[in-house]
């Protein structure tokens, strides 16, 4: 463990999602935010108020413990401009890439870059392909890209540099729902092709 | 309910109150005022709880108009500050009668000023904040001429500021959770109707906590930080004051997995240091060296483009 700072605490663990749930289910006063990164959580307390944490760096999920977290499914038009740039990196068809992309259960590790977006682990690994060598200045709201070891779904337009393979039409992101997000870190995520 | 109009927006007014908290792990900035302690004041001056939304006015060029009379505070960036062209005081309760051009001038010292009106601005709420985001943009954008915003209930007028008794009414209610409530604070801003504002020094010295990855730096690199005087660049925003100095050479050179960040945080990419302000995003992949101490960062806020900046490690016990 280290300090980040006097009021954060930021936790080297090799699962941030299960780790980060634990940690809110404590309810632990004074704690404000929960924050996983990929291979740590950072932990955040209001002014004065440091939780007790001793336990975290040795925390371990039990064996027969459920996972935390939603199973969430996205539907998605694999029509993406990158398709055929990542199949021909990977040295397959795009029909391959999207039976490799469909065929995977994902984990939500962290999020950044955008409210709502996601990061997600478990990429096979022939479409671990690098980011686009010029990003776009504009990504539609729903494109499904890929990049390094990471999958996931912007949320709203903007700019980006990753891999895009596909569209969804479902929200990821809604400041006025309940929850805002439809990606929250330890859930689970597949992809259906429609 | 009554509004402000925006005759002059300037170059980069928002609307800022403490943040969004409590939903960095969806990927949510907390934003939020970037000298939060002179936001308290400007609150505290006109009657409001603590972290009533106001405005933060960066580079002055602010005039607004209010459709009744209302109680305002500035506070922060010694921006002079003007009804209908006569001067008006910094650091104090002032009446602004209705249909008064109320102006706010280029700041001569500091950078960020804080616009605190009686009832608090009452834009709507986004995830439990009024405040604008400039990274993620959610809330409200920033400030444009002719923009109307609406103000909370106040019983403060110009002549007519409530007794202690009275202050239960006032501003904010709909905003503020009951437990905010600072009623005690409320009284005494009326009581008092002036704060101590604090001296800006032209060249701040930031305490800063070493770490989380200090080691990921060489030993001259750790020198250099605390031994250079570092210049604020133009290009620093409410994400981040960007720092030039000397390189500071790193002794792990392997890519940092994504990891949270917290404002203070002296995160350091190959194009040199940027304090992470209030809009700072919520995971980062470079190295933090060390974290500048949360009762500092106003002084960070404060510095302008080309001004100095020292760092003093503070290791925490």
């Amino acid at each position: 463990m280290s300090r980040m700072g006097r009021d954060a605490e930021l936790i080297a663990t090799t699962d941030p999602a299960a780790l980060r749930a634990e940690i809110v289910r404590r309810a632990l006063p004074g704690v404000e935010d929960v924050v996983p990164g990929a291979g740590t959580v950072l932990v955040r307390w209001s002014p004065g108020a440091a939780p007790d944490l001793g336990w975290a760096a040795s925390w371990r999920p039990a064996e027969t413990a459920e996972r935390a977290g939603r199973e969430v499914t996205i539907e998605v038009s694999y029509d993406g401009p990158d398709l055929d740039d990542v199949a021909a990196r990977a040295g397959i068809s795009p029909d391959d890439v999207v039976a490799l992309h469909t065929g995977a259960v994902y984990t939500v590790a962290f999020t950044g870059f955008a409210p709502g977006f996601g990061y997600l682990t478990g990429l096979p690994e022939p479409l671990r392909v690098p980011r686009r060598s010029s990003p776009r200045t504009r990504v539609p709201a729903g494109a499904v890209g890929l990049a390094g070891e990471f999958t996931g779904v912007y949320p709203r337009p903007s700019p980006g540099g990753w891999q895009l393979i596909g569209q969804t039409e479902q929200t990821l992101w809604d400041a006025a729902a309940d929850p805002p997000a439809l990606l929250s870190p330890g859930d689970r995520v597949r992809f259906v092709r429609c | 309910m009554l509004s402000l109009t925006v005759r002059t927006a300037g170059p980069s007014t928002t609307v800022q109150d403490r943040g969004r908290i409590g939903w960095g792990h969806l990927g949510v900035p907390r934003s939020g005022a970037l000298d939060l302690p002179a936001l308290v004041r400007a609150n505290t001056l006109v009657g409001n709880v603590p972290f009533a939304a106001a405005l933060e006015v960066t580079l002055g060029g602010l005039v607004v108009v209010f459709e009744a009379d209302v109680v305002v505070a500035l506070t922060g960036a010694r921006c002079p500050l003007s009804v209908d062209g006569v001067p008006a005081g910094h650091g104090v309760a002032v009446g602004v009668p209705a249909g008064a051009a109320l102006r706010v001038d280029a700041a001569r010292v500091g950078v960020r000023a804080y616009l605190a009106v009686a009832g608090g601005i009452a834009v709507e709420p986004v995830l439990g904040s009024r405040s604008t985001d400039t990274l993620s943009g959610l809330g409200p954008r920033r400030l444009r001429d002719g923009d109307r915003l609406p103000l909370g209930c106040s019983t403060a007028a110009p002549g007519d500021l409530p007794a202690v008794g009275a202050a239960g009414d006032v501003g904010g209610l709909g905003w503020a959770a009951a437990g905010e409530l600072d009623l005690a604070g409320v009284a005494a801003g009326y009581a008092a109707r002036s704060v101590a504002e604090p001296a800006i020094p032209a060249e701040p010295v930031l305490r800063v906590h070493p770490g989380p990855r200090e080691d990921w730096f060489e030993p001259a690199a750790i020198e250099a930080l605390y031994a250079t005087p570092w210049t604020v660049t133009s290009e620093s925003d409410r994400v981040g004051a960007r720092l030039d100095g000397p390189a500071l050479p790193r002794a792990i050179t392997d890519e940092l997995p994504s990891e949270g960040m917290v404002a203070g945080a002296l995160q350091v990419p190959p194009s040199g240091p940027v304090l992470f302000l209030a809009d700072h995003p919520v995971t980062g992949g470079y190295p933090v060296i060390g974290v500048v101490d949360p009762d500092d960062l106003w002084l960070a806020a404060q510095a302008p483009p080309g001004s100095t900046v020292h760092l003093r490690r503070a290791d925490l016990t």
